[in-house]
């Protein structure tokens, strides 16, 4: 079996793979880094999302031989060692940007890539950014909402429409 | 998914070599191969992946003006770097989603020309020029059919070449929830006529109108295709529009185009 070699959340992590096996099968299975969810694997609702070298990247939809070498980062890096969360993760804790919690490790994961591109994206740029990022629990308002408050936005106009 | 062995080679001479092998195949972004190897519905006994082979990524223009991009480079990076084609980079921006866009090519949507996939309506009206590890092919001979190319076994896209034109637009009706097209029309306005071409909407995939272009080649409005219309005999019907719908589409995506190009 081949082995690979990557560095996810600024640790060296490596193993023993197949060809066929995912990014997300090396990151759940491997190094027991659960956080990142698998909702459909076939693509479509953005729960699997981790940065690959900075970008975003659905990680049931990339074999885990192709991040050979590459910067991993997975919602388990998005925390300061102390525990203290991310601004967007503090961010969706304030607006109830989260019900089941299912969809949230990719949306954070998301909104951390439109954040890093577009500093103070306006709400109609938010919801774009997250078509690929489906939530079956909130209706997405909140998560809007949380989004622009992390990036220190007022959120006081986006309203339930 | 059945098992196979993953290649990652760093030259494009390393990748031919190893598609030369008994059933291999090319990945490219694996943005629609890898949904299909999960449904079983491709077997390869190796893939080829293309990523590392950094010759094929980039984008730059050449002395003749045209618009080259590798057949490596991502959707984003088109997006981001092909100003110098708005109608083109605006395409690219609207595939899919932002993690699609991250990892999906230009060389492998094109490879596999999905009916409903936004590049072949570009490289169609564009009149481009797909250049392969074994030759040119150009646009009119390039698409063969739904999910059928004049692509040969092991044959690399390395780089597409876009003839920039004077006016273009692209206008997509998306389809919600697969995010393609369920309709879109590439309208692209060159010194010697205008191209008008059609995703998402026939049965043989991407094809040219050739009526709206003689129309639009003598007077490049909206109102001279207000008249014209296409027949849904040949169209896509499924539950997401009868041909009928599709049809009827084109006429307003393709004045729609026309009225952005401006
Ligand atoms: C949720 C979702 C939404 C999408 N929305 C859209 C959309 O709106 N519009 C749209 O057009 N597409 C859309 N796509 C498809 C996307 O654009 C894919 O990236 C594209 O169709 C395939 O490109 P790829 O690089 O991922 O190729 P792959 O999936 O890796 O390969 C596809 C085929 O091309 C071959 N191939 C790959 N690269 C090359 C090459 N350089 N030379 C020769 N053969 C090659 C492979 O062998 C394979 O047969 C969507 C996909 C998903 C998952
Ligand atoms: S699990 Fe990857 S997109 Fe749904
Ligand atoms: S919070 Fe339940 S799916 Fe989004």
């Amino acid at each position: 079996m081949p082995e690979v070699s990557m560095t996810v959340n600024g640790k060296p992590a490596k193993g023993q793979i197949e060809g066929r096996t995912l990014l997300v099968e090396f990151i759940r299975d491997n190094l027991g880094l659960t956080g990142t969810h698998v909702g459909c694997d076939t693509s479509q609702c953005g729960a699997c999302v981790v940065h690959v070298d900075g970008r975003a990247v659905k990680a049931c939809t990339i074999f885990a031989a192709e991040a050979e070498g590459a910067e991993v980062k997975t919602i388990e890096g998005m925390a300061e060692p102390d525990g203290t969360m991310h601004p967007i993760q503090a961010a969706f804790q304030d607006h109830h940007g989260l019900q089941c919690g299912f969809c949230t490790p990719g949306m954070v994961m998301s909104a951390a890539a439109l954040l890093a591109e577009n500093p103070t994206p306006t709400e109609a740029e938010i919801r774009d950014y997250l078509e690929g990022n489906i939530c079956r629990c909130t209706g997405y308002h909140n998560i809007v909402k949380a989004i622009m408050a992390a990036s220190g936005q007022d959120v006081s106009r986006v309203a339930a429409e | 998914m059945y098992a196979f062995e993953i290649d990652r080679p760093t030259t494009l001479a390393d990748a031919v070599k190893a598609l030369g092998a008994e059933e291999s195949q090319a990945l490219g972004g694996g943005q629609t191969l890898i949904p299909a190897l999960k449904a079983r519905l491709a077997a390869p006994a190796r893939l080829v992946a293309l990523s590392g082979v950094d010759e094929i990524k980039g984008i730059c223009t050449a002395d003749d003006g045209a618009l080259c991009i590798g057949g490596g480079t991502s959707h984003a990076d088109v997006a981001k770097g092909a100003g110098a084609y708005p109608a083109l980079a605006s395409l690219a921006a609207n595939i899919g989603d932002p993690a699609v866009r991250n990892r999906g090519t230009i060389g492998g949507s094109l490879a596999n020309n999905d009916p409903s996939a936004c590049y072949p309506a570009a490289v169609l009206a564009s009149g481009a020029t797909v250049v392969t590890t074994n030759r040119q092919i150009a646009a009119d001979d390039f698409f063969d059919g739904m999910f059928a190319t004049a692509l040969e076994d092991g044959e690399i896209i390395t780089e597409v070449r876009f003839p920039v034109p004077e006016k273009a637009s692209y206008q997509k009706f998306d389809q919600p929830a697969s995010r393609f097209a369920l309709v879109g029309v590439f309208v692209a306005k060159y010194p010697d006529g205008v191209r008008v071409a059609v995703t998402g909407a026939s049965e043989d995939g991407v094809f040219r109108w050739s009526e709206a272009e003689a129309a639009l080649s003598s007077d490049f409005s909206a109102g001279a295709v207000e008249g014209l219309s296409l027949s849904g005999d040949g169209m896509i019907s499924d539950l997401h529009g009868s041909g009928e719908y599709r049809a009827h589409l084109v006429g307003v995506m393709t004045r729609r185009a026309v009225a952005a190009a401006g």
